[in-house]
């Protein structure tokens, strides 16, 4: 059942959390950006704020209104909670190589104000991480603790494209709680539970039974967010769309402007490519093993003893697009693409991943018309 | 998963460059490895290395691994002598298909350090020979001097039921042997292609040349297995770098059937 949450006690919802143990983490404004981080109260929230996003840019701008959750997305996303850019594994003593793994330390944590996109980019981690053959032991540790709150997205970006991904502007599943902010009328949010521990938290919040009109105007928002990024991008039959121009020249031309740095990856809320370090103490006696997070793009990534697999820029950036939009299915049995919209935003060379697929599309179709 | 200590039971050289080392577990060991499959091996504050099983698949809980001195790592384990400690996670990968093979003929081709990947497949047939048809080992290197596992070579190739054929790329005067490319001996190599298994290791480029060679003698795609490798850093398909294509060489191979494998080396840089 809906309920609905006046927005002056946002910080109730706050509050429960914390009572029930969790450290709340969501969004707050930070060097000019909208970062994940943790909040003491709902006035940490980044209250009357949206962000502006072209490719190659991001601008924070006031709201004409007070809302709470009035912006896309940031730089952040939940993987760094989930898959922290840097891990200690273990540790090992020299004498009898006696090797420690190192405990994970993660508290309890309620992720507040994760959009559908989001929701969908954790879904395909734990994919990756925890449905294989070998599950990775950090990440199930900090995931089992984690209470999610959705927030349905009001205000896509210029660059967001989830609706053509099916990934949003709608929270469907994958939630303790979804709130949808509503501005008709009184300040509000719609809450919904998603599970037994959802319903908990509800039970602690002075909210009321949702009426139709609530149900109606979160209904709206959700459409209107759709609508507003209609037809953005041609998801169909993308895979095989790729395989087969992995000769493209197009590869090339999109080489001329990528300077390889990585910044996709690095704010892509799927990617999770990492690197070891190992290192030792001065005297030699202890040594450890970091996992830090890696790029595709990076000149050591593909190194082997006989030379790099992927020498060339042009290599890099196929590895990195074919990956996350075709051969993610193959590997995972999902996309690697929740259609958010980072990686256009924060690329300094304004490389637009929905633009690049059209071209090689286009191109696709005069080869074959 | 954190890397198990093992202890350097006895270490040969192979090559200038190559050695085996034979380990031990100190304690707990990993499970049982199979001909085909790979560790990671840990040189203790130094890094780890994908390294494939080069053993006798009968020594049970005794690893067996050979490799080049390449990089930091393979130079670090190289460098560990009898009695020394070193890491061990695994195994990992996925083996040899030998089963696959029963009642037909075997072949091997390895070219360079691609032998011992191979090797504990040799034994596991030769093992059980009267399973299989006839058995073909066709060994390359670069040079007399670069041929690994000398002494194993020269004792099969004494054997009436194994057919072994070795070559260099150049060699000295004092070399009697074959010279030229491993590719070159399949076409007159003794196997049956309409029903034979072939098995190939070597460097990307030697593997493309021998597929051709014996689909060209008529061997069906489906009868012919190779061994891929790729950087690896965790062995279990979550740090990305194995990637090719579709496949997480770590997780799906490294041995893969050639048709699988085919249209991905075909497209340079991939």
């Amino acid at each position: 059942m809906a309920e609905v949450l006046a927005a002056a006690d946002l910080g109730v919802l706050l509050g429960a959390l914390r009572a029930r143990g969790y450290r709340v983490v969501g969004p707050r404004v930070a060097a000019g950006v909208i970062q994940y981080a943790e909040l003491d109260d709902a006035g940490d929230l980044p209250h009357g704020w949206t962000d502006e996003q072209a490719p190659g840019r991001y601008r924070l701008a006031r709201r004409d209104d007070d809302a709470y959750f009035g912006y896309a997305v940031g730089p952040h996303s939940w993987k760094r909670e989930l898959l922290p850019p840097r891990v200690r594994l273990w540790q090992a003593s020299r004498d009898g190589l006696a090797v420690e793994e190192e405990e994970t330390d993660y508290q309890p944590t309620a992720f507040v104000g994760v959009r559908p996109c989001e929701l969908a980019a954790i879904a395909i981690q734990d994919r990756v991480f925890l449905d294989g053959r070998f599950a990775d032991r950090d990440y199930a540790a900090r995931r089992a603790d984690v209470f999610l709150v959705a927030v349905e997205c009001g205000s896509p970006s210029s660059l967001c494209f989830c609706s053509s991904l099916g990934t949003g502007p709608g929270a469907t599943d994958g939630f303790d709680l979804a709130l949808t902010e509503l501005h008709a009328g009184e300040h509000r949010f719609l809450v919904r539970s998603g599970s037994s521990a959802g319903n908990a938290v509800l039970a602690d919040l002075p909210t009321r039974p949702a009426a139709r009109a609530d149900l109606e105007t979160a209904e709206q928002v959700v459409e209107a967010a759709a609508r507003a990024q209609a037809g953005r991008f041609a998801a169909e039959d993308v895979h095989d769309l790729l395989l087969r121009n992995l000769e493209s020249p197009h590869w090339d031309a999109v080489a001329e402007r990528c300077l390889s740095c990585g910044n996709c990856t690095l704010v892509c809320p799927t990617c999770f490519c990492t690197h070891v370090e190992d290192t030792s103490s001065l005297d030699g006696e202890t040594a450890a093993r970091d996992r830090v997070w890696d790029t595709c793009f990076s000149l050591r990534y593909a190194e082997m003893h006989g030379g790099n697999t992927r020498p060339t820029t042009r290599a890099r950036y196929r590895q990195w697009l074919t990956h996350k939009l075709a051969t993610w299915e193959d590997q995972f049995g999902t996309s690697g693409c929740v259609g958010c919209g980072r990686c256009i935003a924060w690329c300094p060379a304004a490389i637009d991943i929905r633009a690049e697929v059209a071209a090689i599309r286009q191109e696709d179709a005069h080869a074959h018309a | 998963m954190a890397p198990l200590p093992y202890v350097v039971a006895r270490k040969r050289r192979e090559t200038r460059d190559v050695w085996t080392l034979e380990l031990e577990p100190v304690d707990e060991a990993i499970e049982q490895i199979r001909p085909g499959q790979f560790t990671m091996l840990y040189r203790f504050g130094v890094g780890e290395a994908p390294i494939s099983s080069s053993g006798d698949p009968e020594l049970g809980f005794r690893l067996v691994h050979t490799m080049r001195e390449a990089g930091q790592v393979t130079r670090g384990l190289c460098a560990a002598k009898p009695g020394d400690l070193v890491g061990v996670r695994g195994p990992f990968g996925n083996a040899w298909p030998v089963d696959t093979a029963r009642g037909k003929d075997v072949v091997f081709v390895a070219g360079g350090i691609g032998l011992p990947p191979l090797r504990g497949a040799v034994y596991d047939v030769l093992a059980h020979r009267n399973g299989f048809g006839r058995v073909v080992l066709l060994y390359g290197g670069r040079s007399p001097g670069e041929l690994v596992f000398r002494s194993d070579v020269e004792r099969w190739r004494s054997r009436l039921d194994v057919d072994v054929e070795v070559t260099v790329d150049t060699a000295g005067h004092d070399w009697r042997g074959n010279v030229g490319v491993v590719t070159k001996l399949i076409p007159r190599a003794p196997f049956d292609p309409a029903n034979a298994v072939a098995f190939v290791v070597g460097p990307e480029i030697m593997m493309r040349f021998a597929a051709a060679a014996l689909i060209e003698r008529g061997l069906p795609q489906e009868s012919l297995w190779i061994s891929m490798e790729r950087t690896m850093r965790c062995g279990v398909g979550l740090c990305g770098h194995c990637q090719l294509g579709p496949t997480l060489i770590c997780r799906d191979g490294p041995v893969y059937r050639w048709d699988e494998m085919r249209p991905w080396l075909e497209v340079a840089a991939l």
